[in-house]
């Protein structure tokens, strides 16, 4: 049993029905007149942002919030990378303030691995997005959302989302957010097809429990959901693809392909979306876009994992991945 | 100076010998030479070496006297086996003039350790950009015969000829850094299938293999020599093997950490195994043991780059490149290449010693055990199995990979022209 939540690739498919099932009572606490349960009263947690993310903090916030945890928001942005002591001394700081949980987002791939192996810290790390590595609790609240638009809210207890057909299109190359959603969508027993220019692949998707394609219009009609992962302009600068305008021709969705997906199919994004580029303002205004039903999930979610890590005497998640010696 | 007997040794591996020396030469070799007016080193079963030459230290002095100093890193070097160690010419200031090289030089001579050969630079600054003096370099009192930008590629093809064809005026030889700058920007790891699952931006192994491609092609147009820094990848194996059945004069060393950890190690986070260039995959580890004991690959060289503790206790993209290698170099090359029967101990011998003191024309090092060599030696204890303990080594940085593994063999003497520099395993 581990106490922390660094990838998706660590849960097994009960513990990600059981973040998903908790997640739903978590929602129903959004709709009462009071939003505030009292499971982490007197615990501490920290938002330890050593990159921008204002939508991922306040998502984890307003769930610590909601949890009755005192929250600290600890933004470090900027140097940790050029000298990284400041990571382990920001981490040994919080741990003398005797913090119960740290929430950790960093542009450095592997950063909440180390701080929860290093034996720096004790507290139980929850990895908040880390380089292009992962991001487990998007992973989660992607998988919640698709479950219940699939499957439904009540319906869909207990489930997971084998059989489904779930493409995500884009950035695959530099996405934690891709990374995780293959782990968690192939545990839940999904089908993910990866569509994206063969520059955005990474070499070494092969071992990946997935499909790849560049041909975003064969994929389509075979989707039961369609993620789209944001692509930053300055991939242009390095040669991924040769104009916004191409890749828009070939990755963007618009309209036309939408209407080629099936009709209960979704368009999913994890935001914030380049409008235009990679999704028109058509799809991301439709009924089918899910973008602000995602960010509501969000705060379920984080509050689920909080609640099953940290609510309990015992932590609820099993944790696979070996620990180093 | 005092005579010395190594009774009993088996003489790069073969029957157990006696071996007389007698100041800084060996007087004799045979059995049951005369102990009388000796010191007598018992040394009952143990494999006699002459001394290891290694052809790619890092001793960080002057510049980074707090990861290594001339003289840590040649304590470092004794406690490994090593007599002769080329120091790399990425110090500050890079060893790119007379002055710098001779400084180096001489303080290895000072200490007494082990013979330390300046490696000079190739580029100003190593900048890539415009040759270094290096006639003056070997003039000095250095007399420097190794160039290398190592740490940087030199990437410029046209910069590269140039070297290439001027230090054939005095025998020189470049030593590659192969590593295609663009190819591996922002690169934290082997691009591959873990890279791809970690999430670490990857340094592909074209990089390394198409830098070799164009060298050696450059050294047979320009009829030079040039030597491959540590070969990391199947692929380049392949190219050298190709360039040598070619005629082309090239040789190459491989790390001992390339001959046994793979970038599966890299899903620890841990950057204590972040080097430069990076684990590769089992497969190439294979395919370098096979072109070392082939001869493909003519030496192991140690890629020794110590760091302090702060530059690795960090995040992975933060962390310095290299771990240390000088004090456990015999036990990995014994682990890999002797244990498996890829390699008899005479070979050991050719790949750490006659080999690299042959490339660096290191006068008076990786000469036969025989009677009227400088006495230039090292005695393996090779049935010694125990736990690498950072806490003992000599170097001033303890960033090893192997903290804790076993790893079989120990180095219990070094002589260096006759004067132990490392008996029963401690520092003389």
């Amino acid at each position: 049993m581990k106490r922390h939540l660094i990838s998706a690739a660590d849960l097994t498919r009960d513990d990600a029905v059981l973040i998903l099932d908790t997640a739903e009572e978590m929602a129903r606490v959004a709709d009462r007149p009071i939003k505030k349960l009292p499971t982490l009263r007197g615990r501490t947690i920290c938002n330890l942002f050593f990159e921008d993310s204002t939508r991922t903090r306040i998502s984890f916030e307003a769930a610590e919030k909601r949890l009755s945890a005192d929250v600290i928001n600890f933004a470090a942005k900027g140097s940790s990378v050029s000298k990284g002591e400041s990571l382990k001394d920001t981490a040994q700081t919080l741990e003398a303030m005797g913090v119960d949980a740290v929430v950790i987002r960093h542009s450095a791939s592997g950063a909440p691995y180390r701080l929860a192996t290093s034996g720096w810290i004790d507290a139980p790390v929850i990895n908040a997005g880390d380089g292009t590595h992962q991001h487990p609790t998007q992973a989660l609240l992607d998988a919640f959302t698709m479950r219940r638009r699939l499957i439904g809210p009540d319906a869909g207890l207990g489930q997971d989302l084998a059989g489904r057909r779930i493409t995500l299109v884009g950035d695959v190359l530099h996405s934690r957010v891709a990374r995780s959603n293959v782990d968690l969508l192939h545990t839940l027993g999904a089908e993910v097809t990866l569509v994206a220019p063969p520059t955005l692949v990474p070499v070494g998707v092969e071992n990946w429990p997935c499909e790849v394609s560049y041909d975003l219009d064969a994929v389509l009609p075979k989707s039961d959901a369609v993620m789209m992962l944001r692509v930053q302009r300055e991939r242009m600068n390095a040669a991924f693809f040769p104009t916004e305008r191409e890749y828009s021709r070939r990755y963007g969705l618009d309209g036309e392909r939408m209407a080629r997906m099936p009709g209960h199919a979704l368009v999913m994004h994890p935001g914030p979306m380049v409008r235009g580029m990679e999704i028109t303002a058509e799809v991301a205004d439709s009924d089918r876009c899910t973008v602000v039903e995602q960010v509501a999930n969000g705060v379920s979610i984080r509050m689920a994992v909080l609640y099953l890590l940290l609510g309990g005497n015992e932590p609820a998640l099993t944790h696979p991945r070996t620990e180093e010696k | 100076m005092s005579k010395i007997l190594i009774r009993g040794a088996r003489v790069l591996g073969g029957e157990p010998q006696d071996v007389l020396i007698d100041g800084e030469f060996i007087e004799a070799v045979g059995t049951g030479l005369s102990a009388e007016g000796a010191e007598v080193v018992e040394a009952d079963g143990k494999i006699l070496l002459p001394g290891l030459v290694d052809l790619h230290t890092h001793l960080r002095e002057p510049g980074r006297e707090d990861s290594e100093t001339v003289l840590t890193g040649t304590r470092a070097a004794a406690s490994g086996g090593y007599t002769s160690v080329f120091a790399m010419a990425n110090t500050f200031p890079v060893a790119d003039t007379a002055g710098v090289v001779e400084q180096v030089y001489r303080l290895g001579k000072e200490h007494g350790y082990c013979d330390v050969q300046p490696i000079g630079a190739v580029t100003v600054g190593l900048e890539g950009k415009k040759l270094a003096e290096l006639g003056a370099m070997h003039e000095s009192a250095a007399g420097v015969t190794v160039f290398s930008d190592d740490g940087k590629c030199v990437d410029d093809a046209v910069i590269m000829r140039r070297a290439l064809e001027y230090v054939k005026a005095f025998g020189g030889v470049v030593a590659q850094h192969a590593q295609e700058p663009r190819l591996t920007e922002g690169a934290q790891m082997n691009e591959g299938v873990v890279s791809a699952e970690l999430g670490l931006s990857g340094w592909p192994a074209v990089a390394e293999e198409s830098i070799i491609a164009r060298d050696v092609l450059l050294a047979e147009h320009v009829g030079s020599r040039v030597h491959i820094c540590h070969l990391s990848t199947a692929g380049s194996v392949e190219i050298v093997r190709w360039a040598k059945s070619r005629g082309i004069d090239v040789t190459a060393e491989v790390t001992p950490h390339h001959l046994l950890l793979t970038d599966e190690m890299v899903r620890s986070y841990n950057p204590v195994y972040k080097v430069n260039p990076p684990l590769r995959t089992e497969r190439d580890v294979l395919a370098l043991r096979e072109a070392l004991a082939d001869g493909t690959i003519d030496i192991v060289a140690t890629d020794h780059a110590p760091h302090p503790h702060e530059d690795k206790d960090c995040e992975w993209a933060a962390a310095a490149m290299g771990m240390v290698g000088l004090e456990t170099a015999l036990s990995v090359v014994q682990r890999t290449m002797v244990d498996t029967g890829l390699l008899t101990w005479a070979d050991v011998a050719d790949r750490m010693s006659f080999a690299p003191a042959r490339i660096g024309s290191a006068a008076g090092h990786g000469r036969p055990v025989s009677a009227g060599e400088p006495a230039n030696l090292t005695l393996v204890d090779s049935a010694y199995r125990g736990e690498v303990d950072p806490a003992g080594f000599a170097s001033r940085s303890r960033n090893t990979p192997y903290e804790g593994r076993e790893l079989p063999g120990r180095v219990t003497h070094t002589f260096l022209r006759g004067r132990a520099t490392l008996v029963d395993g401690k520092l003389a």
